[in-house]
């Protein structure tokens, strides 16, 4: 749609690959463990960014994906021995189909009664789980060591993790910008500013809110799966769902590279804050300010300032 | 839990649930003047505890007096989060201001962990309790729904018997307008910020005689303010207060019935239910 | 006949905003629709392309009833509104607007067709210029050509125009009037919400004239302009329709 001169999404992935690479090509443990976690907020706020970015319902418990598709999968891997690649996809599947089921009666809300009803859904599975006691109830579930033989012992799994995170990432990314170039990406943006166009908006709205959930389902499932346990509380925390909206806004919201700038700085920051031990206890503290500062002077995120200040760069920066 | 069970516990539960409905008539009153969800109204919340506990171990101050502290400083310090949080931002779409006020909620309880770190606290008071065939109430219940009633009782006489409340519920209305008429709009939404996490913290400040409690209780309390609002209806203080009762009685009448800790995910089914049924609410919103 | 009005009624609560409106439009001419502020004609226009149904009463476009019908379904069908408080995509270039348009109008065209029909009718609007450039940066009159290259894109059969005169300058509004025009040379019927009396007796065909909801005057500009009823309903004085007419004439 918009005439790209440079080939932004090769020259993303490219770049992403190769920072991906890095701990691997320097055998840097602590590195991998980083950008493992940067890989993973960047899935979870480029998946936010293809519901909220772009048609602009704030999914304020969007993290509840992430805990379905993490809670599924692992069941499957300690229940029927699962494949963890075959169990992640299995379990972003039934993850993606309760976003097919509620996305249906709740994105006809509006603004903020959607909002609040995310907040209620996530919550609510959350101490749904915790009472289920298939699933671990409040206890959740764990593995033992044994689980990770079938990978080559448990350092090899975490490599694993970390290759398929990544490459969830990617696709994700990848999925956000297919989205922003096609016509259906501007079918979202016109729902988003009420335009009566041809087509169904309820039906446009679910496709996007069902591709949002598929990914953090998969990062879940991975993410738990390299962590070998998982309970309620870690899986449907609501603060990283609200992280990975901060993480949009200060990146940018309806662009592409928004979410993955404020994944990146969102992280830095947030290691910069626990290591400097005279500032770990305010921590949250200073993550708030940060957050109100975006929030009433950089309404367009990082991203979004660069290209209104900068117009020459729309074309190279998407 | 037996039958027999059931009238104490629902009593019990129609209590807190005045207490539960004073801070979400605060809630509800900001949402109704300016169109803002208050995320920071948790951390609130566990500040009004905090503050009467402060003033109580530290001064000895009585409890329902460090009440009116809180109260006071709940005026305060909700206008000042308005100008510095919200004014700028008033007219933007609703995820800014509701990130904005997420932000204040992290930057609260950010410095109240630091402060009071997560050890549970208390306020030891004992007002003795009043009962008999079976029903015993604490004094410190009873005592707690007398001001909450109180508390909802000048809040309405706020609103509608004084030129204040008049401009309060002329700028919910409709800001533009009460501009045209000379309202000072930017002051009349400092002062219901103030009111609306004024009437928080004195809800902690109750809840803080009750149960124990760390910087992250509010937490709770939010949640459940959220459930409150928008069962009687986003911006209607009324509804707030006859829903937070309705769910005070659900909550003590459910927990004879189902176990404990699925009492919160039957509230939140019904909270998701009314969203997509009625969400203007049992009592209909306001505006 | 392209568009059938029929005792058309439209409710809201206690108020009734149309009153058994009812007239026809014929396929390619220009019809005014006037009235004072608050009349029914943007109501009208609401149960026409499906924002509001109406309580009773049919509308049947191109003999197919479209009453009740979501306004996407009635775009779809071919008929286009450009709206009078225009919300155009800020972060998007004004091509890109008008490209939505023509993606989801009659034919379901891909993106690089509708960037084509995008480019034909910037040009026809003299925004071609401007085509690369963030709608949000736009002057409020050129905003309003790019919501009305927004619904032209759409290849409507039926153009549902709503004051898009409203805040331009005498020489926007020929150039605008000369749009019109053009429409209705290549067969595009339009109806056209209109204060501008002068834009109105121009380049109408036929007028209707709405007052409180009902249709209270209907046919050429002249007839309808010098109806006392007319005169009346945005004077609000008989006596001094009367004096205005006998000094009219």
């Amino acid at each position: 749609m918009i005439r790209v001169r440079a080939p932004f999404l090769p020259a993303l992935l490219v770049v992403l690959a190769v920072v991906a690479a890095l701990p691997l090509a320097v055998n840097n443990n602590s590195l991998r463990e980083e950008l493992f976690l940067m890989f993973m907020l960047i899935t979870l706020a480029s998946s936010i960014n293809i519901i909220m970015g772009y048609t602009g319902y704030v999914s304020f418990g969007h993290i509840v994906f992430f805990g379905l598709g993490g809670y599924f999968a692992f069941y499957l891997m300690q229940n029927f021995n699962a494949h963890f690649l075959v169990a992640a996809l299995a379990g972003a599947i039934p993850a993606s189909a309760i976003a097919l089921v509620i996305g249906v009666p709740i994105l006809r809300l509006r603004g903020a009664y959607f909002a609040l009803a995310t907040i209620g859904i996530n919550e609510a599975m959350r101490t749904a789980i915790n009472n289920f006691e298939p699933f671990g109830g409040a206890v959740g579930m764990f593995f033992n060591f044994s689980v990770y033989d079938t990978y080559g012992g448990a350092r090899n799994a975490a490599l694993l993790a970390y290759g398929v995170m990544v490459v969830v990432a990617l696709a994700t990314v990848t999925t956000s910008y297919l989205i922003r170039r096609s016509k259906f990406g501007l079918s979202l943006m016109a729902i988003r500013e009420d335009q009566d166009v041809g087509i169904d908006p309820a039906r446009a709205k679910v496709v996007a809110y069902v591709i949002s959930s598929f990914f953090p389902a998969l990062a879940g499932a991975t993410f738990f799966f390299k962590n070998g346990i998982i309970e309620p509380g870690v899986a449907f925390d609501l603060l990283r769902s609200i992280e990975s909206l901060v993480m949009c806004v200060l990146g940018g919201t309806g662009t592409v590279a928004g979410p993955i700038v404020g994944a990146a700085l969102y992280e830095w920051l947030r290691g910069f804050l626990i290591t400097t031990p005279a500032l770990a206890n305010f921590q949250l503290f200073l993550a708030g300010l940060l957050l109100l500062v975006v929030v009433l002077f950089v309404t367009a995120g990082l991203v979004g300032w660069l290209r209104n200040r900068y117009p020459v760069l729309r074309a190279y920066i998407q | 839990m037996s039958v027999d069970a059931l009238v104490p516990s629902a009593i019990d539960g129609l209590m807190l649930g005045f207490v539960y409905g004073l801070a979400a008539m605060g809630l509800t009153l900001i949402f109704g003047v300016m169109r803002v969800i208050n995320l920071s109204h948790g951390p609130v919340i566990a500040l009004g505890m905090f503050v009467v506990y402060v003033l109580f171990t530290g001064a000895g101050v009585n409890p329902y007096l460090g009440l009116i502290a809180a109260a006071g400083l709940g005026i305060l310090f909700g206008v000042a989060i308005y100008f510095v949080a919200v004014d700028r931002i008033i007219n933007a779409p609703e995820l800014t201001t509701l990130l904005a006020t997420y932000s204040v909620n992290l930057m609260i309880v950010g410095v109240a962990t630091s402060v009071f770190t997560t050890t549970p606290r208390a306020v030891d008071i004992s007002l003795g309790s009043v009962g008999g065939s079976g029903v015993t109430i604490l004094g410190t219940h009873a005592v707690a729904v007398a001001i909450a009633i109180a508390g909802a009782a000048l809040l309405y006489a706020i609103l509608f018997r004084t030129r204040i409340g008049k401009s309060i519920r002329a700028v919910a209305n409709n800001r533009a307008a009460a501009e045209l008429m000379g309202i000072d709009s930017r002051r009349v939404l400092a002062l219901s910020f103030g009111i609306g996490t004024s009437l928080a913290m004195t809800s902690g400040a109750l809840l803080s005689t009750l149960f124990s409690f760390t910087p992250l209780s509010g937490a709770t309390y939010e949640v459940k303010s959220f459930v409150i609002v928008v069962l009687g209806g986003l911006g209607n203080p009324t509804g707030a207060l006859v829903g937070g009762i309705v769910l005070g009685l659900l909550e003590g009448v459910s927990t004879v019935f189902i176990p404990v800790s699925w009492v919160p995910v039957l509230e939140y089914v019904i909270f998701i239910a009314i969203l997509l049924v009625r969400p203007t609410g049992l009592l209909g919103a306001r505006a | 006949m392209i568009l059938q009005v029929d005792a058309v009624t439209v409710r809201f609560g206690g108020l009734v905003a149309c009153d058994a409106a009812t007239f026809a439009v014929e396929e390619g001419e220009i019809l005014g629709l006037i009235g004072p502020n608050g009349a029914g004609k943007t109501t009208l226009f609401n149960a026409i392309n499906g924002v509001h149904r109406p309580r009773s009463g049919r509308i049947v476009f191109r003999r197919e009833e479209i009453t009740g019908l979501r306004p996407f379904q009635v775009a779809r069908r071919g008929v286009a509104r450009a709206y009078q408080v225009v919300r155009p995509l800020n972060d998007l270039s004004v091509i890109a607007n008008v490209t939505v348009g023509a993606c989801f109008g009659r034919e379901n065209l891909s993106l690089r067709a509708a960037r084509t029909v995008a480019e034909e009718v910037l040009a026809s609007l003299d925004l071609a210029d401007k085509a690369e450039v963030p709608a949000g940066k736009l002057n409020v009159a050129q905003k309003k050509r790019l919501e009305l290259g927004r619904a032209l894109a759409a290849r409507p059969a039926l153009l549902l125009a709503d004051e898009v005169l409203a805040g331009l300058n005498p020489q926007e509004v020929s150039a605008m009037l000369a749009v019109f025009r053009s429409l209705r040379e290549r067969g595009v019927t339009v109806i056209m919400i209109e204060h501008l009396m002068h834009a109105v007796m121009n380049v109408c065909d036929r007028v209707v004239v709405l007052d409180y909801g009902k249709k209270i005057a209907e046919g050429s500009p002249q007839v309808v302009s010098s109806d006392p009823k007319v005169v009346e309903a945005y004077l609000g004085d008989p006596k001094a329709a009367q004096r205005f007419l006998e000094e009219a004439t």
